[in-house]
């Protein structure tokens, strides 16, 4: 399973296995990660599932829908590393991902 | 003081159900919300997205889902009281006395919470020291746009809040308009209009900036803006406007005493009741064994609760189950004609 590395705003790191094809924010939630709200469930309506992703992995990731940056603009702190987690889809190719969950979600 | 038999807490699809499940067994109700009309998620997040898992409605959006409800409860002419959040619950010997944050008042013999994931509140500034002129320099909504005549405005935001906004105070106002990227969610109609006021100067639109700070003895007077690429530069700001959005809070709901875990409520499976008697919760704010957050879910929930209301309200009566193709009571209940 691929391994997914979150980490909180208090430097602990959480390395999990995801299964493929849940999300990055559903990894979280079922693994009690603190910090990612996800409010509406994984609707991209919310953006309390932001996070940072590491630099390296930037260009990985699949682009994000217009609806994602729509979104990104109510995050709290957004950057250009800037993603919501409900959309990113797990799978082999995320092997290794690291994201880093921001301080607040709103 | 309204007296009633029930008062729901969340205006959202499970309440106006469940108020519904009140109307068709006699029982009445009154519906607090924080947002400014009927609808809940559905009609703040997501008004004109399709939702395909109501059933026998193959597709619909979340404001027709909301029109229909509230077409479906419209005999049993319920009070909405918006723009306002339960603050203060408190029981007195069998009844509830509760109190929301616009000072109304109620006299309720059971509260269903029908909250989802809490109040809908703005999204602030994450910068420090805003807090400190929140309500007098710095706002986010508009109450009187008056005063703003003649003044520097420093709005904040990409959607159509911050857009219409910008183009309505650019009439009497100066007006910066700061967003995080070059791309807007607002209408395009808006931002064309936008580009256009600020190639005629009205508008000095700055994108790929963020805020950085906010300087003013008591009253702010200038904000620093910071790029993408590091730079920072000063504005002079009368007044701040900052539109991110609305986020979900629980608030006061904390403070009640119900058993709650990850933001949610613990129910039972048998009538949605909570730890504390008398009081209910349904929809995306309970929690059991096997919830699913959907609709239809909250639909079901929310007909057991209303039920659950009953021995409350009517303590000496007993409910008798009857369905509304054949129930007469229940047709009188809905204003239906029989011939």
């Amino acid at each position: 399973m691929p391994k997914i590395t979150y980490k909180t705003h208090d430097d602990k790191t959480h390395i999990i296995e995801v299964q493929n094809g849940l999300t990055v924010m559903e990894g979280a939630i079922q693994n009690d990660i603190p910090g990612i709200d996800a409010d509406c469930g994984g609707g991209m309506s919310c953006s309390t599932c932001h996070v940072y992703v590491d630099e390296e992995w930037l260009d990985k990731l699949p682009a994000k829908e217009d609806g994602e940056e729509d979104m990104l603009d109510m995050a709290f702190e957004p950057k250009k590393n800037s993603r919501l987690s409900c959309q990113l889809i797990v799978s082999d190719n995320l092997d290794g991902l690291v994201v880093n969950i921001p301080s607040k979600q709103g | 003081m309204n007296k009633t038999d029930v008062l729901i807490i969340g205006a959202g699809p499970t309440g106006l159900f469940c108020a519904h499940q009140l109307g068709i067994i006699g029982l009445g109700c009154e519906i607090v919300d924080n947002l400014d009309k009927a609808g809940g998620q559905c009609i703040e997040l997501y008004p004109d997205k399709p939702i395909y898992d109501i059933p026998a409605i193959p597709e619909c959006t979340g404001k027709e889902l909301t029109n229909n409800l509230l077409k479906q409860i419209k005999p049993f002419n319920f009070n909405f009281h918006l723009n306002q959040r339960v603050e203060e619950i408190k029981k007195v010997k069998d009844r509830w006395q509760v109190k929301t944050s616009d000072n109304k008042q109620f006299d309720v013999a059971s509260i269903v919470i029908a909250g989802g994931v809490g109040s809908f509140e703005p999204r602030k500034f994450p910068v420090k020291g805003c807090e400190k002129y929140e309500g007098n320099t710095l706002f986010y909504s508009v109450k009187d746009k008056s005063i703003f005549k003649d003044k520097t405005i420093s709005i904040f935001g990409g959607g159509d809040s911050a857009l219409d906004w910008a183009i309505e105070l650019s009439n009497n106002s100066k007006v910066n308009l700061i967003h995080r990227r070059d791309g807007f969610s607002g209408a395009e109609v808006s931002v064309q209009k936008v580009k256009e006021l600020n190639n005629q100067g009205k508008i000095n639109l700055y994108t790929k900036y963020q805020l950085n700070s906010v300087s003013g003895e008591d009253k702010i007077n200038s904000v620093k803006i910071k790029h993408d690429e590091g730079e920072i530069k000063e504005i002079k700001s009368d007044y701040v406007l900052g539109f991110f959005g609305l986020i979900m809070q629980l608030g006061p709901i904390l403070d009640w005493g119900l058993n709650i875990d990850k933001k949610k409520i613990e129910v039972n499976t048998e009538n949605f009741e909570t730890n504390i008697d008398g009081i209910f919760a349904i929809g995306d704010i309970c929690s059991y064994p096997g919830k699913l957050k959907l609709i239809l879910s909250g639909f079901h929930e929310g007909a057991l609760a209303a039920r659950g209301c009953f021995k409350y309200a009517k303590p000496d009566e007993k409910l008798r189950f009857e369905f509304t193709t054949t129930s007469k009571a229940a047709q009188e209940r809905l204003g239906v004609k029989n011939d």
